[in-house]
């Protein structure tokens, strides 16, 4: 029977889709699980040092180191953009660009240059015709970030500091809250703001060694990597919820149509025998 | 009897964490030891071994380089890249030091010289470590 061929063929194809979208929801559960872990295994370093570096503010060191002190006007602000490298994770990257445009606009008005350090393959391109410059890409991180690869591109920016060219280091990432709400955050890590430093009631100082400067800038130059680090990390388990939640959508459209269209079908089979009946009783009926 | 809190951390992981007789860590003007109510510190630390005295017996932790905080009651390492010194691999240890060493006779500029330098150092340390620990076992 030809009936409804068309039909059937579409049903088809949504179901070749539906396998495909379960099975990246399934994939996208599983590296979430990991990409948890690796978040909160790497959050006993960037605390320990926040707490070291709370310490060191309050402690009445003659040294200031001028990741700590905050200059007087700010006219240039570098960011460090972080997104995801692959797509089909719903809104993620989008909501993300979208509250940092919004941001930048703000800046611009008042008069303050960005610049930007794109983390992540779809932050390079959604960045690379909006006007603003990009001075260091790095692309490709994996689901496994390393260390190593991070340090060219924040160096990039430290020294473009040190030099007096940037006067604000910003990173704009997803921040993870749960598997359900990813929140886009712009966070200033450098200079260090006033609300990093908890309150101590007593004054002494650290012996450094080899001198305060070197131990300083080693610790500093840490503690904002490991933040790099931490956004990352951060944004891996973003990611890969966010893509099992659009991909479980996805495979619940899919089961919604499949269900539908077999609705469709069923009618025109049922419509056709019906008149193939009324025909042949009409047919007998004549003679 | 008073103890000492120690920590080892590294970016990905936290290597260890309890207390402590004493601790001793590769500082970069000399291995430094430190008892509970020692003054405050902070030192960088070059590629070595840190040394944690329990009273369980001695835990043995490969760094190869990072920061020491050192306060009255607590110890933090933040190691930049802390493997257990069992786990260390002989063999890619004296690979890297050949590789350093044939590196150090091409190297041209300065910043060549300097960074084969620290390559050499750290796989000096991680083989003396190894060495060591090989005695230990008997």
């Amino acid at each position: 029977m030809a009936v409804g061929k068309e039909i059937k063929t579409q049903i088809a194809s949504i179901q070749n889709t539906q396998k495909i979208t379960s099975a990246m929801e399934m994939v996208a559960a599983s590296k979430m699980k990991k990409a948890q872990n690796r978040m909160l295994a790497s959050r006993p370093y960037s605390d320990k040092i926040a707490k070291v570096i709370g310490h060191l503010a309050h402690a009445s060191s003659e040294y200031k180191h001028p990741y700590m002190t905050t200059p007087e006007s700010v006219k240039r602000i570098g960011v460090i953009m972080i997104s995801s490298d692959r797509g089909l994770c719903g809104g993620l990257n989008t909501n993300l660009f979208r509250s940092f445009l919004k941001q930048v606009l703000a800046w611009q008005a008042e008069g303050v240059e960005v610049e930007l350090c794109t983390i992540g393959k779809k932050g390079t391109s959604f960045f690379k015709n909006s006007g603003l410059e990009i001075v260091s890409v790095l692309t490709d991180i994996g689901d496994t970030p390393h260390f190593d690869d991070l340090l060219g591109t924040i160096k990039v920016m430290l020294d473009r500091y040190d030099s007096g060219e940037l006067d604000q280091i910003m990173i704009a990432y997803n921040h993870y809250k749960n598997t359900m709400t990813q929140v886009p955050t712009v966070k200033q890590i450098v200079p260090m703001e006033a609300s990093d430093m908890q309150e101590m009631g007593h004054h002494w100082d650290y012996i450094y060694e080899p001198d305060a400067e070197a131990a300083l800038g080693a610790l500093l130059v840490r503690y904002i990597e490991a933040l790099v680090y931490q956004g990352i990390v951060e944004n891996n388990a973003c990611e890969q919820s966010s893509r099992m939640i659009a991909m479980k959508s996805a495979t619940d459209n899919a089961g919604d149509m499949i269900k539908e269209l077999a609705l469709i079908y069923n009618k025109a089979r049922q419509a056709a025998i019906t008149q193939e009946i009324s025909e042949i009783v009409s047919g007998a009926a004549a003679v | 009897m008073s103890v000492i809190h120690v920590d080892v951390v590294s970016a990905t992981e936290e290597i260890y964490s309890g207390d402590a007789k004493c601790v001793f860590a590769p500082a970069s003007m000399g291995e430094i030891g430190v008892y509970p109510m020692h003054v405050p510190l902070i030192s960088t630390l070059k590629p070595g071994e840190v040394r944690v005295e329990t009273e369980n017996g001695v835990e043995s932790i490969y760094v190869s380089g990072g920061i020491v905080e050192v306060q009255p009651h607590t110890v933090t390492i933040f190691s930049d890249t802390a493997i257990r010194a069992n786990d260390l691999d002989e063999s890619k240890a004296i690979e890297a030091k050949q590789r350093a060493e044939e590196a150090m006779a091409n190297a041209q500029s300065d910043q060549e010289v300097s960074t084969t330098q620290a390559a050499l150092a750290e796989s000096m340390a991680q083989l003396q470590l190894i060495s060591k620990m090989r005695g230990r076992k008997g």
